[in-house]
């Protein structure tokens, strides 16, 4: 297995609404990939005032971490050229690449005219050439798009760059800790916080349309829902019951949340219809049932579920009826989340006392266990279904991770302060 | 290999053919012009925030007028923290007189009441263990309530592995967070 030991370290910008915490951050790839595809990301050229974010690392980035490519480090390149006509693709082709991009960024007022262009390298074809215009404050953005074009090409598949993610820092204060609710960019970067309260945030969920996040505060010292549009900040309780008001999962359409109530005794999932209020209850019985996710074509409930004895995963109709059990596997398999087509579904599973993400394959149900950490939770599939996040608790601190689904590439987004869990990866 | 000019002139044009014609150019502008709410939200900086504020819970007790007896070492009452094992909620046999003696004392002073507070160590999934930690609070309430505490003293809340007594890896912080914490108010 190889080790790259590529670190990038950036100041994420602070906006006036992202609080205190200018959090700096380190993605860290842990776990590089032997069949990954070659591919030179040179940098771009730059012209006029373009601040401090380098395009080009940006898309060396992306790639690089998505397990499909292995990027070339910069050293290594013999010439770095911008433009077409000052491409030798014998330097290129030494140095075992299969593909180069290459680009350049000039300020123009306030925007930016960005040009790049992807080549195979062993016969020098332009695949793909692009010129297009970026405002302020959103060269980022240009990059993972960039990435996004360049990965589509390459692999088929969408890519999942320009996409963001949701997750809860904790950090110490005098009198316990604060706890804040964040969204930033797929990378972990322009981290906004959307809550914080000095009591436990858990469980972010999206809305379909990313428009909105559902999650728990126990800011009363009670557990409460709240449903919260993220354009405006405007937020609402959507259930404050006595006992458990937990893990809350949008339907596909929206109109519905799946949530975890124990106010009839044990906790049991319930469906809670938006429009109306009304609940209606899936599970019975004296077991913890929990963590419902739903299928993506609404028509089922995959929960975790203690009534055979140990947290078990189980599939509902959302509409009610019988529970049938769908992981046999190990002691321990909670938290199920299906990816966007259904056809895999991401979980912790417990072994010999260690926690790890694994995909179990709905179709063959072969589970496949991707991460090697002893205390991984929470994952969460990029759109595309090619990686998934989750939170991984290293030498006593929490920090989100993302590995690819075949298992092949792992990297670690690292916050510089306070821990990070419970991340959720927006449609 | 030098650039050929032949191929240069085909790539410059697949450049402006693609660039210009495409929907990229638009999508990226578009975003700075805030036509897309989610885009809108990052770029004018629009995305709002909130603010929780703290203590206007029922949780704001803090047991100060408490008898001597609840800081004696030598009395029960003075454990306020019930432990339990590795994914089980039944109360561990040298708590069981510590829960006894707590029951004896709310059963005589009908009028204080208590927030029986479930906690779970860090491992597994942070809502399975909300749950868990339910079910620890819900296994002292039982045993309390057998012991003639009234229901309107006794308040459950499952902090999960939201809150551990003590921080870190390991078994010894484990079975240190494991636990109900009994709060007087």
């Amino acid at each position: 297995m190889m080790l790259l030991a590529r670190i990038l370290i950036v100041s994420a910008l602070a906006s006036a609404l992202s609080v205190a915490q200018a959090a700096g951050l380190t993605i860290e790839i842990t776990k590089g990939s032997q069949t990954a595809v070659p591919i030179a990301v040179v940098p771009f050229g730059q012209q006029g005032s373009i601040g401090n974010v380098k395009l080009s690392d940006v898309v060396d980035s992306d790639l690089g971490g998505s397990g499909f490519f292995k990027t070339l480090p910069e050293e290594d390149m013999l010439t770095k050229p911008n433009a077409p006509d000052k491409v030798n693709f014998k330097d290129w082709q030494v140095l075992g690449q299969d593909y180069m991009v290459i680009g350049q960024v000039v300020g123009n007022g306030g925007n930016y005219n960005i040009e790049f262009h992807l080549f195979n390298v062993h016969n020098g074809q332009l695949l793909m050439g692009y010129r297009f215009t970026a405002g302020a404050n959103e060269l980022r953005r240009a990059g993972h798009h960039i990435s996004d074009l360049i990965y589509e090409k390459l692999t088929g598949r969408k890519g999942s760059f320009n996409t963001r993610i949701a997750y809860v820092t904790s950090t110490p204060r005098a009198n316990g800790k604060q706890y804040m609710l964040q969204v930033a960019d797929a990378d972990g970067f322009n981290p906004r916080t959307i809550a914080e309260s000095p009591e436990p945030i858990m469980a972010p969920a999206w809305s379909p349309d990313g428009s909105k996040i559902a999650y728990v505060s126990f800011h009363t010292k009670r557990s409460e829902i709240f449903i919260q549009t993220l354009a405006t900040g405007q937020r609402e309780s959507v259930s404050s019951y006595h006992g458990i008001n937990g893990a809350p999962a949008f339907s596909p359409d929206g109109g519905r949340l799946a949530i975890t109530l124990s106010k009839d005794g044990s906790p049991d999932v319930y469906v809670l219809n938006l429009a109306n209020r009304g609940l209606t209850r899936l599970t019975n019985g004296m077991s913890i049932d929990t963590e419902p996710s739903w299928s993506p074509d609404g028509n089922n409930i995959v929960f975790t579920s203690d009534q055979g004895g140990k947290p078990q995963l189980y599939v509902v109709p959302s509409s009610g009826g019988k529970a049938n059990r769908i992981t046999f596997q190990g002691d321990y398999n909670a938290r199920g989340r299906f990816s966007a087509d259904g056809r895999s579904l991401a979980m912790v599973t417990g072994n010999g006392g260690d926690y790890r993400i694994a995909v179990m394959d709905m179709a063959s149900k072969t589970v496949n266990v991707l991460t090697g950490g002893r205390l991984d939770e929470s994952p969460s599939f990029s759109p595309n279904g090619s990686m998934v996040l989750y939170a991984a608790n290293r030498g006593g601190k929490s920090t989100l991770s993302m590995a690819s689904t075949d298992g092949a590439m792992q990297q670690k987004l690292a916050f510089e302060s306070g821990e990070v869990r419970e991340p959720a990866w927006a449609p | 290999m030098t650039f050929n000019k032949k191929y240069l002139a085909l790539a410059m044009a697949a450049i402006l053919t693609v660039g210009c014609s495409s929907d990229e150019k638009e999508g990226l502008e578009d975003g700075t012009q805030g036509t897309d709410a989610s885009t809108s939200g990052y770029s004018d900086g629009s995305m709002s925030g909130s603010q929780f504020g703290s203590g206007n819970g029922f949780g704001s007790g803090s047991g100060s007028h408490l008898g001597p007896e609840f800081s004696d070492p030598k009395n029960p009452l003075s454990k306020q923290v019930i432990y339990f094992e590795l994914d089980s909620s039944q109360v561990k046999q040298d708590y069981v007189p510590v829960v006894a003696a707590h029951a004896r004392y709310l059963a005589s002073h009908p009028n204080q009441r208590v927030i029986l507070a479930g906690n779970a160590d860090e491992r597994g999934s942070s809502e399975y263990n909300i749950a868990l930690g339910e079910q620890r609070a819900k296994s002292v309430e039982r045993m309390m309530r057998s012991q003639g505490v009234g229901a309107n003293q006794l308040e459950i809340v499952s902090y999960g592995e939201e809150k551990p007594a003590v921080s870190g890896s390991g078994e010894s912080a484990w079975q240190q967070n494991r636990r109900v914490e009994v709060g007087y108010q």
